[in-house]
């Protein structure tokens, strides 16, 4: 039986294609496209089986049965390995339970605590980084001239060069007991003893925002950009304030690069593992190191697994959720 | 070497529209042929199926009287010169030229020889190696025919090449065109949606109108004896009177129109009581009453004088607008705005023909 | 007028403010490389000194690291750039229902958490591999997986920059050269191959930088192996040293070399481009006088 489950987790991906192709042929013939040639045809016969091999063994091998196996391994029990496969190795919602329930009857406050903790501190980082970023991304899609625009977006970019870790680093320094910001305090005498950024989670806040400013930034500025600066004249010239403009003109134009940049920033928070492995407080617990440690600590697969595929239902029934009420398509997000 | 090309009951269909229905036209070989309509007649959809690009939904192409169903572009004998040329931006003049023969195999010296030749029959002499976005309009079009020529197709297909120049240019590279068909003696099928190109340059031309070919024939016919009332108003300017035939008999028409009775030939034989439509081109008019059935009472609107030739527009009954055009050596006088005029013309050049669409203005 | 210049004045202290945001850090850490303290200090300045960077240098497991790094940027370079153009010219000739089936396919990588990506290939190819001793001795490798843990979404990357560059391909191009004879397959290298190269450039730098700085999909897939990145995390977790910091040095001083040559080689592409424009200016105007 158990056998079985990971067999058929080893079929799905060959009926997808199986539709996948179906339906390809389909709206090709229906589409009555006198201009249509066969696909090798088109491609040539052996261009056309490479582009194949390579695309079947990305989206199969790379993408789709991995997610499947995870999924799978996630509706299994935590057994040592002689034992998989074996008899007690049946299909259960142990593990989605053990969220939920802890072995000894009482509710999972940490873990659920975690979930509910890293959800809504990505959502508050998301809102943070918007803040941020509208202002200078509007500046540079509508007042800055071109010289300056590039000025800036080298200097936008160069900083993401250095990895996350290091940055990550970097804010642990300044944000440290012995860091510079706590030296500056206490030199001013706006402080005795030291603030701990670090503890009460000022640092893994920053640290978030930090690492992904960037990936808000330049949905925004790609959306504003292509603003036509008249309509913004045109709304002034009606002697709208300011941030009637904005609210009127600008944000209902930008909207895909907004929800572009809130989902994927909102995404990247909620998966983050460097930034709350170093500067989170000790007292903090993060999902993904909740599974992590599952992971590396209790070599427990299955429930990582589940948690995993939690984590990922949750993300992208918010995302979708975020998506309806902007009323953008997931299409227009990722361009 | 050149090669005819035949249309057999060419049909092509995008789902519902048919873009091409049922053509059927016989171009011999070593013809200038034109294909001449307004945009979205099916003009450059006939062009795209014979040279390979779209499958007729129904009917066959015969180029050289073999049959092309199933060949593909790049195995016709064919070269088609493209409406933005789509000359390849990476690549340099020379490369561009003999880009057919690279395909070939054919080795890089053979190559060079047969680029500067051709660089020499388009007055690019030692240019090879410059990049297309150096060249002007005028050297990038001749690029783009020396490219297609290389290949030494048996027919040259044009898509309204000359549109993107302006019209000083355009005039020029009319007969820079015909020059070099003539020297090279192959089939050239050129659309076009300027009436002014098919008639200088062709030696046939097929008016086209909704995907139906209207008529084919050489300048002149397609001129004076326009086949439906679709050909009489595009090709050059003309008056359409539309009404019924009230009298007729083989070789003239009587048609009741709003200016009353106009007389005309008769071509195709209307009966009486069939609808018509009666025209008139502008310069068949003289400023003078005639005959009572080929006079028309009207006022000035506006005179354009235009050097070689007056414009004069008039408002008939109906607030009908009707365009004269005079000709410099006339004597007549010029009326001016505001004036009433009696026009009139001689009945041999008014045509009566079915009821059928007009070009819009 | 006045108003005027105080909005200019706050819009100015507001990008200050956010540069230092971004600089800031960065600059602080730069200056705790050349100073000797061993726990990471600013200031006060005590000395300067470069023994961090030989340091750094004589770090054997962050050198490792270093070699793997580049070994695995090749290798998903390898894979994900192929996959990703190969996955775009499908994508263009595919219908509507289809064609969101397949896109929402090859673009889900981006929107799952690296960490989860990284854990499912684990478990996968595990199982996969684990079906005979062999394939599991010789493929079930930290070094492999992390290859293919990062190719599932970088080709996902590399898929969005070929498809942008696609839209702007001029079919009649393709049709040209059909017309002159080329076979299908020669539309591809002759044509459309050169007009991608700027996509492919792209998608090499884009997919080897994603590579070597990836952490979360890798500290999961490259099992007992590591990375340059996992190495550091190890070291950032452990503790501090003015090494680092040294590292983050090396890092920023290739970054704005980088960042130079690309923008003398855009420099000098306009240059081209204006120097063609400037030619083609004159021929026209040449052409003019002879045709009138």
């Amino acid at each position: 039986m158990p056998v079985s489950s990971r067999l058929v987790a080893l079929i799905v991906p060959f009926v997808v294609i199986a539709i996948f192709w179906l339906m390809a042929r389909r709206e090709a013939q229906r589409s009555q496209d006198p201009t249509r040639k066969s696909y090798f045809e088109r491609n040539g016969t052996t261009l056309g089986i490479v582009f194949i091999l390579l695309v079947a063994f990305w989206t199969l091998f790379l993408v789709v049965l991995p997610y499947l196996y995870m999924v799978v391994e996630s509706f299994h029990p935590t057994l040592p390995p002689p034992k998989r496969g074996g008899p007690e190795d049946v299909l259960t919602l142990a593990q989605y339970k053990s969220l939920v329930v802890l072995p000894t009857g009482g509710t999972n406050v940490t873990h659920m605590g975690a979930f509910v903790f890293s959800i809504v501190a990505s959502i508050a980082v998301t809102a943070l980084n918007f803040a941020i970023c509208y202002p200078l991304a509007y500046y540079m899609a509508q007042a800055g001239s071109a010289q300056k625009v590039r000025l800036v977006m080298l200097g936008l970019i160069v900083p993401y060069w250095v990895n996350e870790i290091l940055r990550a680093f970097s804010l642990r320094l300044l944000l440290a007991s012995k860091g510079l910001i706590n030296q500056a305090l206490m030199a001013i005498g706006l402080t005795d003893a030291p603030i701990d950024f670090l503890g009460n989670n000022v640092g893994l806040y920053v640290g978030l925002s930090y690492a992904y400013l960037l990936i808000m930034i330049f949905p925004l500025y790609n959306a504003i950009e292509s603003l036509d600066k008249n309509q913004i004249e045109a709304a002034r010239d009606l002697g709208a304030p300011w941030w009637r403009i904005h609210w009127d003109v600008v944000i209902p134009y930008a909207k895909p690069g907004i929800a572009s940049g809130c989902t994927m920033v909102f995404m990247l928070c909620a998966g983050s593992l460097a930034a709350p492995l170093f500067l989170g407080g000790p007292r903090t617990l993060w999902f993904t190191s909740v599974i992590y440690n599952f992971f590396f600590q209790a070599f427990n697969w299955p429930r990582g697994a589940a948690y995993s595929f939690i984590l990922l239902i949750a993300c992208i029934a918010l995302v979708m959720l975020m998506l309806r009420l902007f009323k953008v398509s997931l299409g227009e997000t990722i361009k | 070497m050149s090669a005819g090309v035949e249309l057999d009951h060419v049909t092509v269909r995008f789902g519902d529209f048919t873009a091409v229905d049922s053509a059927t036209l016989d171009i011999r070989g070593g013809e200038f042929f034109s294909f001449l309509g307004p945009s979205g007649c099916g003009k450059t959809t006939i062009l795209r199926t014979v040279s390979g690009f779209l499958n007729p939904s129904e009917g066959a192409v015969r180029i050289g009287g073999k049959d092309m169903a199933g060949i593909g572009p790049n195995k016709r004998p064919t070269a088609l010169i493209f409406q933005n040329l789509a000359l390849f931006p990476l690549m340099s003049v020379a490369e561009n030229i003999t880009y057919g023969l690279r395909v070939q195999g054919i080795d890089k010296a053979t190559r060079q020889k047969k680029a500067d030749e051709l660089l020499a029959l388009i007055a690019l002499k030692g240019q090879g190696n410059k990049l297309v976005s150096e060249l002007s309009g005028g050297q990038k079009q001749r690029v783009a025919i020396a490219r297609a020529l290389c290949v030494q197709p048996k027919v040259l297909l044009l898509d309204e090449p000359l549109s993107a120049l302006d019209l000083k240019l355009r005039q020029h590279m009319r007969n820079e065109l015909r020059t070099i068909q003539r020297m090279v003696g192959i089939t050239f099928i050129y659309i076009t949606h300027d009436q002014g190109e098919a008639l200088t340059m062709s030696d046939r031309i097929a008016v086209m109108s909704d995907g139906v070919i209207q008529q084919v024939g050489d300048g002149k016919a397609v001129y004076d004896e326009p086949a439906t009332a679709f050909v009489a108003s595009f090709v050059g300017e003309n008056n359409p009177f539309a009404g019924t035939v009230v009298q007729a008999d083989p070789s003239f028409a009587l048609v009741e129109t709003q200016f009353g009775r106009l007389l005309g030939r008769n071509p195709h034989g209307l009966e009486q009581g069939a609808r018509a439509i009666l025209f008139v081109r502008p310069e068949s008019f003289q400023l003078a009453a005639g005959a009572a059935e080929t006079t028309l009472s009207s006022t000035v609107k506006s005179v354009a004088f235009e050097g070689n030739m007056t414009h004069v527009f008039l408002e008939g009954a109906g607030k009908k607008d009707i365009t004269v055009t005079v000709g410099r050596h006339a004597a007549t006088r010029i009326p001016e705005q505001g004036e009433t005029a009696a026009i009139s013309y001689d009945p041999a050049l008014g045509l009566a023909l079915p009821e059928g669409k007009l070009a819009r203005e | 007028m006045k108003s005027a210049w105080v909005l200019r004045g706050m819009i100015g202290f507001y990008i200050f403010l956010f540069f230092l945001y971004l600089f800031g850090p960065l600059m602080v850490m730069g200056i705790t490389a050349f100073n000797t303290p061993a726990y990471p200090q600013a200031w006060p300045f005590e000395e300067f000194t470069l023994d961090w960077f030989v340091k750094l240098w004589n770090h054997r497991a962050m050198m490792e690291g270093l070699q793997n790094s580049i070994i695995i940027g090749l290798g998903v370079v390898a894979l994900s750039v192929p996959a990703g153009l190969a996955a775009s010219i499908i994508m263009s000739q595919i219908y509507h229902r289809a064609r969101s089936l397949y896109y929402l396919v090859t673009i889900s990588p981006l929107l799952t958490p690296g960490v989860i990506i990284g854990i499912s290939t684990v478990i996968f190819w595990k199982d996969v591999l684990s079906v005979t001793e062999f394939t599991k001795a010789t493929f079930y490798d930290g070094m492999i997986l992390a290859v293919f843990g990062q190719s599932s979404f970088i080709s996902a990357y590399c898929l969005l920059i070929f498809m942008a560059r696609l839209t702007r391909f001029d079919r009649a191009q393709e049709e040209a050269a059909l017309d002159l004879g080329a076979s299908y397959p020669q539309v591809f290298w002759h044509i459309l191959l050169p007009f991608l190269k700027p996509a492919i450039v792209s998608a090499v730098v884009i997919a080897f930088l994603s590579s070597f700085e990836n952490y979360n999909t890798t500290t999961f897939a490259i099992l007992a192996d590591k990375t340059l990145v996992t190495v550091l995390a190890g070291e950032v977790r452990q503790g501090t040293t003015p090494a680092l910091s040294a590292l983050a040095v090396i890092i920023i001083g290739i970054s704005l070399v980088g960042a130079l040559v690309y923008e003398v080689l855009k420099r000098r592409e306009q240059a081209r481009t204006v120097r063609a424009q400037r030619a083609a200016i004159l021929a026209e105007r040449v052409e003019a006088e002879a045709a009138a």
